[in-house]
């Protein structure tokens, strides 16, 4: 399907009107940035199916929407409202309502922790942000991540400094609540400095069922030795448009646990990239999505060994309702001299309707030579070995249905560590399978 | 025929008759007749491919078996009309050979899911996770087992002792009245033998019968049967007293088979 490249120019024009007013007075490095950004963008184009990594998944109904940037919500939600995607009240939150900071929701706590909205960050500490911003997420290849880059101006900043042990976990909120047709580009960074610690909830959410468009970049830098937690929700509304690119950077014997959970969009591409920089380094991946009517969603991840004696667990299950479509592209890069790679890559996809598809490829490319490396996909109806089981236990035929979907579900689920997010995932799950 | 020995079955609680059954249009079970009654232990012998397993299956309800001929009657029900739920809820249980793995699912939940639909079925009210928690732990330590394993996903990375313990477990947790075991030694060591043994003996009572499915004698050395019967090409050749597990130990089966094969 060819998009029509008037889409582009839309793009370009609107970024041209909002780089002429009120994002002038940047400075020169930032303002480098987004002009690099959105020339990327122009030269990419939006993406085709006849594009390797794009092959299942077609934009057109994106590029074909027109978007408005948007602009403060004239009404800021009450706590009450936003209370069922938190995760307790005791952390650092931001909480960014049609992608602009709102400072009534959000928390911060004295601390050694920075959490700050990225535009106050870019005023206070900008030198720690141009030193981070942009080095991870690339945007050679990635035409989302480059009109990310274009309008790079609001998001998280969460910095942990060394040796920190941050207790609770820090909250970072996306709502939506315009019922006009925006598009925001919210942009993270998160940066944890050597031995320290922290745990991070990423929620993108919408307070109605309208049509908009997110595209978000995360960064997340890991320094040696430290340890994160981090979670991202995805449960936008079903008529919304989710692109998105999370990349991290691991330090030496560092650890990074990440979980993605995606609900939410008609249309949803998540790229997920994470390079494990130094040696002894370990990272696991767990993701679940869960689908259902026509959504669609894509999942690329790309693991990146880069040095030896590194680990890598990748779990990612869906569960495929409906008509819907669920894309997985797990890509390992063992990269020469990353000897002692130890690396792990399952996706198990259910299909609940004979209308549900799911594609799953692997694809390894290794250039070492005494690594571990094992993948594995599965594609398919409930286990009706399983469901005899339960049944001969007594469990009826519907429940055990239920039951072994939830199963499904609460294998990625379980490993979440944030009690609160448990229990909070746990339920949106229970609720998807109850319903007939 | 030859040997089988007469019995009272008047009020039997499981009575097979004329039983025939094929799975993807092969005939297994060539017409079995059983009845056993509560207190009884039952044991099914024969070589592999006998039909052991099918007839274990197909009286828990297996949805790959059809009935092609024969009745099966359980406490005056017709056991062949119930769904699989619906003959776990009346009573009966089957240990299977080859227990699933169900991902994401904890045992202890799994269990409590069961045993509340058995709850359910009887009018009792329903158990939350504390009073499963005690329900669970006095039978645990009635059977001699240890709850290691319930907080695990059922059956997921079991070894396969921990997997035939684990059916045990379920037995002595949902306390049907017809406990079918299929093939519950095999993969078994001498230890985890006995401490599966061990656990069913714990569980015999005057209103439970067993049918125990095994193709060799050594599990009944530590759970005594009352009857043996033996099967072969989907019939029951034979039928004894525990004297015949040990006869057909000594002997093999071929002999029974000869003996079919010449009358």
């Amino acid at each position: 399907m060819a998009v029509k490249t008037g889409s582009v120019e839309r793009l370009v024009g609107s970024y041209q009107a909002w780089a002429a007013n009120g994002a002038s007075r940047v400075p020169a490095w930032l303002k480098d940035l987004r002009e690099g950004g959105i020339r990327r963008f122009v030269e990419l184009g939006f993406p085709n199916l006849k594009q390797e990594a794009w092959r299942f998944t077609s934009v057109a109904p994106i590029a074909e929407t027109q978007f408005e940037l948007a602009h403060p919500a004239s009404r800021i939600p009450h706590l009450e409202e936003i209370q069922p995607f938190l995760v307790g009240e005791a952390g650092d939150r931001l909480v960014f309502v049609d992608g602009f900071f709102a400072p009534a929701l959000s928390t911060s706590l004295p601390g050694g922790v920075r959490v700050a909205s990225l535009a106050q960050a870019l005023r206070e500490n900008p030198e720690t942000i141009q030193h981070h911003l942009c080095k991870y997420a690339k945007t050679d290849e990635r035409p989302f991540c480059a009109l990310n880059t274009a309008f790079v101006a609001e998001g998280a900043f969460v910095h942990v400094p060394a040796k920190l042990r941050v207790a609770e976990p820090i909250q970072l909120l996306f709502l939506t609540t315009t019922d006009r047709q925006v598009v925001v580009h919210p942009r993270n960074l998160v940066v944890v400095d050597r031995e320290a610690r922290a745990s991070i909830v990423e929620t993108y959410a919408a307070l109605a069922e309208n049509v908009y468009w997110t595209n978000a970049v995360t960064e997340i830098v890991v320094g040696d030795g430290a340890r994160v937690d981090y979670h991202r929700v995805q449960r936008e509304s079903n008529r919304a448009f989710h692109v998105a690119a999370t990349q991290s950077h691991q330090g030496q014997g560092s650890t990074l646990n990440l979980h993605f959970v995606a609900f939410g969009s008609a249309l949803a591409r998540h790229d997920i990239g994470a390079v494990l920089a130094g040696p002894g380094g370990t990272l696991i991946l767990n993701g679940l999505y869960l689908l259902a009517g026509a959504q669609h969603a894509d999942h690329h991840t790309t693991i990146d060994h880069a040095a030896d004696h590194c680990q890598s667990h990748e779990y990612f299950n869906g569960v495929l309702d409906g008509h819907s479509r669920g894309v997985f592209t797990g890509r390992i890069i063992v990269r020469p001299g990353a000897q002692k790679t130890d690396s792990k890559q399952t996706n198990n996809n259910l299909l609940l309707s004979a209308d549900a598809h799911a594609d799953s490829q692997p694809q390894l490319e290794i250039y070492a030579d005494d690594v571990k490396c094992t993948h594995g996909s599965t594609v398919g109806p409930l286990d009706p070995r399983a469901l005899f089981y339960l049944r001969s236990r007594g469990v009826g035929e519907n429940e055990a249905r239920r039951l072994l979907t939830y199963g499904f579900a609460a294998e990625i689920l379980g490993r979440v560590e944030v009690a609160p997010l448990r229990v909070q995932l746990d339920r949106i799950v229970r609720d998807r399978v109850a319903q007939p | 025929m030859p040997g089988k020995v007469k019995r009272e079955t008047g009020n039997a609680l499981l009575e097979v008759k004329g039983l025939r059954v094929a799975v993807a249009g092969n005939e297994i079970l060539k017409g079995v007749d059983l009845a056993i009654r509560a207190g009884e232990v039952h044991a099914i012998m024969g070589p592999n491919g006998s039909g052991k397993s099918t007839l274990a299956q197909v009286l828990a309800g297996h949805p790959a078996y059809t009935v092609v001929a024969g009745s099966a009657t359980y406490d005056g029900k017709d056991l062949l009309a119930l769904k699989p739920e619906e003959r776990a809820r009346a009573g009966v249980f089957l240990a299977f050979q080859y227990p699933v793995e169900i991902r994401g699912i904890t045992n202890s939940y799994f269990l409590r899911s069961a045993l509340n639909a058995l709850r359910k079925e009887r009018g009792e009210p329903e158990l939350d996770p504390i009073d499963f928690l005690q329900v669970l732990e006095e039978r645990v330590k009635a059977i001699g087992s240890d709850d290691a394993m319930m907080n695990r996903p059922v059956n997921e990375g079991f070894s396969g002792g921990e997997k035939k313990r684990n059916e045990i477990l379920q037995l002595a947790v949902l306390e049907p009245r017809m406990a079918i075991l299929d093939e519950t030694d095999s993969g078994l060591d001498i230890d985890a033998l006995k401490t599966v043994a061990h656990a069913v003996n714990q569980l015999r009572s005057p209103d439970r019968a067993f049918l125990i499915v095994t193709h060799y004698q050594r599990l009944l050395n530590y759970i005594k049967p009352d009857v043996v019967h033996v099967l072969a090409d989907g019939r029951i050749v034979k039928t004894g007293g525990p004297e015949l597990a040990l006869e057909l130990e000594a002997k093999g089966y071929d002999w029974l088979r000869d003996g079919v094969m010449v009358s």
